[in-house]
C-alpha cells in the first residue's frame, strides 16, 4: 500500500530552533530517509520551501486566479512530505512516528488510491 | 539480472512469507518492543536483499535473519542516540545482552510464537484491541484486511494496534508464556480470541453477508497453530468445534444467501473431511478427562455431524451433554439451547416450558434467538398468536439481512396460515 505522510510543523518552532539543532534534525531527516529507500519502502520525499513562497490557484468557469500564500491560516504548516510504499497503515504509521520532525510537529498519513480518481 | 540472483531473491522473498512471522516473533523478545522489532525486521530482509545474492543463502535463514534483525535494531538506537544521548546507554546495554545470548535453536523460537500469541491476547488490553493486534501480527494480516472483515475504518483498527502496543511498552506486560499456575486462565483467554474471530467469520454480527469465510478460515489456522504449540485438551476442543460448525458452511445458506436451519440443510453438502478430522480430534479432547466448555460444544456438534439426516438425531445425547454444559460452564444461552434440545427430545411443550421460564427472569429478553426459539415452539403446538409475537419480537432484536428475512419468511407463513 501507498502511503503519503504530510508534514506539518510550526515554521516560529522551527526558526526558533538554534542552528546547530536544526542542522541536526535535516541530517537526521536525510539519513532516515536513506534508510528507507535502501529498504524499498520510499517513493519520493522531499522538504518544502517556507509557506510565504506558496501560492494558490483557482480556476473557475475557465477563469484563472491565483492568490498570493497557502489556502488558509493555521498554525501548522506543510513542511514536506513522504511517499512511502509498505506493508498496512500501522506501518506507515510506525514509519511516520520515527520521523525526526514528528517530534516538533505532526504527520497526516493518508492512504494513496491504487486506481484514479473515483472509487 | 542473472538466473542465479534471480533465483536468490524469489528465495527471500519464499522466506518473508514463511519466515517473517517466526523471527518478528524472536525479535520482540530480544529487543523487548514491537516497533523496534518491526523496524529490525524490515531491515533484515533489506540485508538479506542485499547479501544473499552475493554471498549465497545461509545454511539458518531463520538464525541469519533474526541475528541480522538485532544487530541492525543495535545500529538504529545508536543512530538514534547519535541525536538524543538518553539512547546511548540502551545501546551499549543491547550490546552486551546481544553479545551475550547464546545462539537461539528451535524450540526456544517456537516458544516465541506462542509468547507472541499470549502478548496479543493479554487481558490487560482492551477486547477490541486483542482480536486485531492477534490477526495482524500472528496471522500476518493487514490492518486494512483487518478492518474489511469487521467493517470497520483502517484508521480506527490502526488507533487500536498503536495503543495496544504502548500499553505493552509502557505498561510492561510481559512477553511470555504464563507460568503453569497461570496457564489456565489465560489459555481461556486466547481460545476466546479466536474463537471471536472464527464466529465473526461463520456468523458475522451485521452485514448483508450471513458468514465471511477468511476470517473462519484464519481462526482455524490459528488453532491448528495453537494445537501445534500447546497439544492442551480445550485447544483441541476448540479447533474441533470450530472444524464441526464449518463443515456446515455449504449447506447453512441457500444460493440467495438466505439462511438454512440444521434440520433442513443438505446434509450431503457437509463437508466429510472436516467432520472426520473433528470427530477425532473430540475423540482426543474427551479422553484427556480435563476438557472444558470447547470439547462438551463440539461433542455436541459432533453427534449432528454423525446423524444422516435431522430425523436421526440422537436428541437424548445432546440434552445429556447440555447438561455437562451447564455444570461446566452455564449461561442463559446455553439454556436456551438445552431447551430447544428437551423440545426435540420431549416435544414441543417441555421445550417451551423451559423458555418460558427462561424469559421471564428476563435474562435473554434482548436475545432475538430466545424470541424465535419460543416463536418455533409456539407455532408447534399450535400457538399461533403467541408465535406471532414471538417472531415480530425477534425481527424488531435482528441486526443481520439473512436472519431477518428468514424471520419474514416465517412471519409471512404463519399469517398465511391463519388467514
Amino acid at each position: 500500500m501507498k502511503y503519503i505522510c504530510l508534514v506539518y510543523v510550526e515554521e516560529k518552532v522551527l526558526n526558533a530552533l538554534p542552528k546547530t539543532e536544526r542542522k541536526l534534525l535535516s541530517d537526521e531527516s536525510m539519513a532516515y530517509c536513506d534508510r528507507l529507500q535502501k529498504m524499498g519502502q520510499l517513493l519520493a520525499a522531499s522538504p518544502l520551501h517556507p509557506v510565504e513562497t506558496a501560492t494558490t490557484v483557482r480556476n473557475r468557469d475557465g477563469k484563472a486566479s491565483t492568490t498570493d500564500g497557502p489556502f488558509a491560516e493555521t498554525k501548522e504548516q506543510l513542511g514536506g512530505f513522504l511517499m512511502i510504499d509498505v506493508r498496512d497503515l500501522n506501518d506507515a504509521i510506525r514509519i511516520a512516528s520515527n520521523f525526526p520532525a514528528a517530534r516538533i510537529g505532526s504527520i497526516e498519513v493518508r492512504p494513496m488510491k491504487e486506481l484514479g480518481c473515483a472509487d | 539480472m542473472s538466473d542465479v540472483v534471480e533465483q536468490t531473491l524469489a528465495r527471500v522473498e519464499e522466506t518473508y512469507r514463511s519466515e517473517s512471522r517466526h523471527v518478528l516473533a524472536t525479535l520482540i523478545r530480544l529487543l523487548h518492543d514491537f516497533d523496534l522489532a518491526e523496524e529490525a525486521l524490515h531491515e533484515a530482509f533489506a540485508a538479506a536483499v542485499e547479501q544473499w545474492p552475493r554471498d549465497g543463502i545461509p545454511a539458518n535463514p531463520r538464525t541469519w535473519l533474526v541475528s541480522a534483525g538485532r544487530f541492525k535494531a543495535i545500529d538504529v538506537i545508536r543512530r538514534r542516540a547519535r541525536y538524543d544521548a538518553s539512547l546511548g546507554e540502551l545501546a551499549k546495554s543491547m550490546e552486551i545482552a546481544s553479545a551475550e545470548t547464546p545462539e537461539e535453536h528451535h524450540e526456544s523460537v517456537e516458544d516465541d510464537r506462542l509468547r507472541l500469541i499470549f502478548t496479543c491476547c493479554h487481558p490487560a488490553l482492551p477486547p477490541e484491541a486483542q482480536v486485531p493486534m492477534t490477526l495482524r501480527e500472528v496471522c500476518n494480516l493487514t490492518t486494512e484486511e483487518i478492518a474489511r472483515a469487521f467493517l470497520t475504518k483502517p484508521g480506527t483498527i490502526a488507533q487500536r494496534i498503536v495503543r495496544a502496543k504502548a500499553k505493552i511498552r509502557d505498561a510492561r506486560i510481559p512477553y511470555e508464556v504464563p507460568p503453569p499456575s497461570g496457564l489456565q486462565a489465560r489459555l481461556d483467554n486466547v481460545l476466546r480470541v479466536v474463537y471471536l474471530v472464527f464466529n465473526e467469520g461463520y456468523s458475522a454480527s451485521s452485514g448483508t453477508l450471513l458468514t465471511r469465510a477468511d476470517l473462519s478460515g484464519e481462526a482455524i489456522r490459528l488453532g491448528r497453530l495453537l494445537l501445534e504449540l500447546l497439544p492442551e485438551p480445550e485447544v483441541l476442543g476448540l479447533l474441533a468445534l470450530m472444524l464441526l460448525q464449518e463443515s456446515r458452511r455449504a449447506a447453512r445458506t441457500s444460493p440467495d444467501g438466505d439462511l438454512i436451519l440444521l434440520e433442513q440443510q443438505d446434509r450431503s453438502l457437509w463437508n466429510r473431511a472436516q467432520i472426520t478430522e473433528g470427530i477425532t480430534l473430540v475423540e482426543r479432547a474427551l479422553s484427556s478427562r480435563r476438557f472444558g466448555p470447547y470439547t462438551i460444544q463440539a461433542a455436541i456438534a459432533a453427534v449432528h455431524a454423525e446423524a444422516l439426516d435431522a430425523g436421526k438425531t440422537d436428541w437424548a445425547q445432546i440434552v445429556g451433554l447440555y447438561d455437562v454444559l451447564m455444570r461446566a460452564d452455564p449461561s442463559p444461552v446455553v439454556e436456551l439451547n438445552r431447551a430447544v434440545a428437551v423440545g426435540m427430545r420431549d416435544g414441543p411443550l417441555a421445550g417451551l416450558i423451559l423458555i418460558e421460564n427462561i424469559l421471564q427472569r428476563g435474562d435473554l429478553d434482548n436475545y432475538h434467538l430466545a424470541h424465535s426459539a419460543r416463536a418455533e415452539l409456539c407455532r408447534r403446538v399450535g400457538k399461533m398468536e403467541d408465535a406471532k409475537v414471538s417472531y415480530k419480537r425477534a425481527l424488531a432484536l435482528a441486526q443481520q439481512e439473512p436472519e431477518r428475512r428468514f424471520l419474514e419468511r416465517r412471519l409471512a407463513e404463519l399469517s398465511h396460515m391463519m388467514s
